[in-house]
């Protein structure tokens, strides 16, 4: 995402959001990059530092989005979406995860994603391409990065035997194309015109990958994590 | 991974050299005969290892009071690096020639050797067959001969955690604790029926366990506790290793580079440069899988090593970011090789000519028996076909390198929208 475009988009919206890391010096740092509500529409309505606080923040302010960073005292990240998951689920105004880390491990980026963050962003993250980020997880919408979109695509990879579930479990030829193009380093927009789709069509795709990711596939991610000894 | 920090020998690493180790008494673990008593007194004495022996033997003379002294000094004195400094030996040697052979024995060796069997000889000679002694000695030589196999052992396990080498088999190690206890307890069962107190077995058995029972309910907590505060001390121990290996890296990479950086404060591009190439190489360490040799740095045999390998270059030399991801894995053949520098190739054109445009992606996927490599910039771009004839950057050494390999190299380039360059190539058959 390029900056004018991340700029378009924040003229006229608003999001409130919590930041939870456990370094002070990088919540400034982010408070300080996006914070300014009236050129961003970002609004940080809250910090934490660990699991416990981030869960109290999140619950008295209910925000739009949470930063949220993968490696916190009292269960990391991983454990904050799961005393929050009822908020996640809530139909009106659901409370939904970006997850922000210094670490692009697998198996840090597959276990948040399972946990039910919509996106998984490094540290190294410009400060306009965070933004646009956020709006599109607020919107309900998968951030994925090249390498996450990576790790995806090697976690469907080498399905030989089909799945007893396959309408699940199996990424469609065009999720799959649409993955690539991500890992690739295409944006949103230039894959819709390289595949002569909408936008909202590829932002559909991509949303299926992770449902896909949180929701089935269980044997398979198994299976691609005990390979590479990750649990 | 090449390490753009210099490494100078930190304080915090280097031991002195001068500083002597404390001079202790250890049995010896290396040219032993025994248990290497008297190799160790030899080397903490400072005097001919065959001395001591000697001196041992004539002690053995007087009614067996070197036996007795031996013992002590076995059970007593802790294994080590006693009296040698040489490297230990396999019982096989090479040859000049290459042939492995069984070594030969030195001459201190053989002549103790033989000096055991005289003092054996003489022993038996004196011991009268078939005398009341008799009942006596050899059971008490049986107890003996159990009990040294046991010592000798646990010195063995000693040992081998000492060296951490030498991981042998557990069977014969089985083996041989079961003959040391067989022998023990065949040596004392003879006492009893000798002594003819057969008949009173049970009464001692009794009170024997009567007594083992007192101990263990007296001692056992104690112990217990020990061996608890052991083991507690141990993974203490351990933790204290891994911080100080943690912190040994921190201070040789991390440190330097930072100290790299306040002083080229100035000059945005090096400070990147040296952040990044600091970022990948401890991100590396950090999350590099245990036992894949965390510092190895050697030639990959894998497409993901060899594309990460060729990008980490690239970006250290010419200070642009490049992103990459891999898909899938293959070993590294001809064709997939000379792939790897076409891609190489192609990432330095976009660091070089589209690196303002933000990172240079790199990706690369293995599906099946095709290899997919896609290096992508998104700097001004340029007209493919308005590159004159005489450069031979793109078409030789990517497109041309690509089609006389078998592979194919698609090349995509609007002015203004950036560059891809394509490569895909058939696996060689395996």
């Amino acid at each position: 995402m390029t900056e004018t475009e991340a700029a378009a988009e924040t003229t006229e919206r608003r999001v409130r959001v919590v930041l939870v890391d456990d370094h002070r010096m990088f919540r400034t740092g982010v408070q300080a990059e996006i914070g300014q509500t009236e050129s961003t529409g970002v609004e940080v309505v809250g910090e934490a530092a660990d699991v416990d606080q981030a869960v109290t923040v999140i619950t008295a302010t209910r925000p739009e989005v949470v930063l949220l960073d993968v490696h916190l005292p009292g269960g990391g990240g991983v454990e904050v979406l799961r005393r929050c998951a009822s908020l996640m689920a809530a139909g009106e105004n659901p409370v939904r995860f970006l997850a922000l880390s210094v670490s692009d491990a697998a198996e840090d980026v597959i276990g948040v994603i399972r946990g039910g963050a919509r996106g998984y962003v490094t540290k190294t993250i410009t400060g306009a391409d965070l933004v646009g980020s956020i709006f599109r997880v607020q919107d309900g919408d998968a951030v994925f990065s090249p390498r996450l979109a990576g790790f995806v695509l090697d976690a469907f990879a080498s399905t030989d035997a089909p799945p007893v579930d396959e309408d699940l479990d199996r990424l469609t030829q065009r999720e799959r194309e649409v993955l690539r193009l991500i890992a690739r380093g295409y944006a949103y927009k230039e894959i819709a015109k390289q595949l002569f789709i909408s936008v909202k069509t590829v932002e559909s795709h991509v949303s299926a990958v992770l449902r896909k990711l949180q929701l089935s596939n269980r044997h398979e991610l198994t299976r691609w994590a005990t390979a590479r000894r990750l649990v | 991974m090449p390490v753009a920090t210099p490494r100078p020998a930190g304080p915090s690493r280097a031991p002195a050299p001068e500083e002597q180790p404390l001079r202790k008494l250890y049995r010896s673990a290396d040219g032993r005969l025994l248990g290497g008593v008297a190799r160790g007194l030899a080397g903490h004495l400072g005097l001919p290892v065959i001395w001591v022996r000697l001196a041992f033997l004539g002690l053995f003379m007087a009614d067996g009071l070197g036996v007795l002294l031996y013992a002590v000094f076995w059970i007593v004195v802790p294994l080590g690096v006693g009296g040698r400094t040489t490297e230990p030996r396999s019982v096989f040697e090479t040859t000049p020639d290459g042939r492995r052979r069984l070594r030969k024995p030195d001459k201190g060796q053989l002549f103790a050797m033989v000096a055991l069997l005289i003092g054996a000889a003489i022993f038996a000679g004196n011991v009268q067959m078939g005398s009341s002694a008799n009942r006596y000695i050899w059971p008490t030589l049986l107890i003996g001969a159990g009990v040294v196999l046991v010592w000798r052992q646990a010195d063995n396990a000693r040992r081998a955690r000492w060296t951490e080498v030498g991981r042998r088999r557990r069977l014969l190690q089985l083996g041989r604790a079961l003959a040391g206890v067989a022998l023990v307890g065949m040596g004392l069962t003879v006492f009893v029926v000798v002594r003819g107190s057969a008949a009173q077995l049970g009464n001692v058995l009794t009170a024997a366990i009567a007594v083992i029972a007192g101990v263990a309910l007296l001692a056992g907590p104690w112990l217990v506790r020990m061996t608890q505060d052991l083991s507690e001390e141990r993974t203490m121990r351990i933790r204290a290793q891994e911080r100080a290996e943690v912190a040994a890296h921190v201070h040789d990479s991390v440190l330097h580079t930072l100290t790299l950086i306040q002083r080229s404060a100035d000059d945005g591009g090096e400070v990147r440069r040296l952040a990044r190439a600091q970022e990948r190489e401890l991100r590396n360490w950090l999350y590099k899988p245990e036992g894949t040799g965390k510092d190895e740095d050697e030639e990959p045999d894998t497409l993901a090593e060899a594309v990460k390998k060729a990008a980490a270059e690239v970006e250290d030399k010419h200070g642009v970011p490049l992103e990459v991801v891999v898909v899938g894995d293959c070993p590294l053949d001809e064709k997939v090789s000379a792939q790897m520098q076409a891609a190489r190739e192609a990432m330095v054109n976009a660091a070089k000519y589209g690196g303002e445009g933000g990172a240079v992606q790199v990706y690369a996927e293995v599906e099946g028996r095709t290899v997919f490599v896609s290096v992508r910039d998104r700097g001004p771009g340029f007209d493919p076909d308005s590159v004159p004839q005489d450069r031979m950057g793109v078409r030789e050494s990517i497109i041309g390198r690509m089609q006389r390999n078998g592979g194919t190299a698609r090349l995509r380039s609007v002015p203004g929208g950036g560059t891809e360059v394509e490569l895909e190539m058939e696996r060689a058959s395996e």
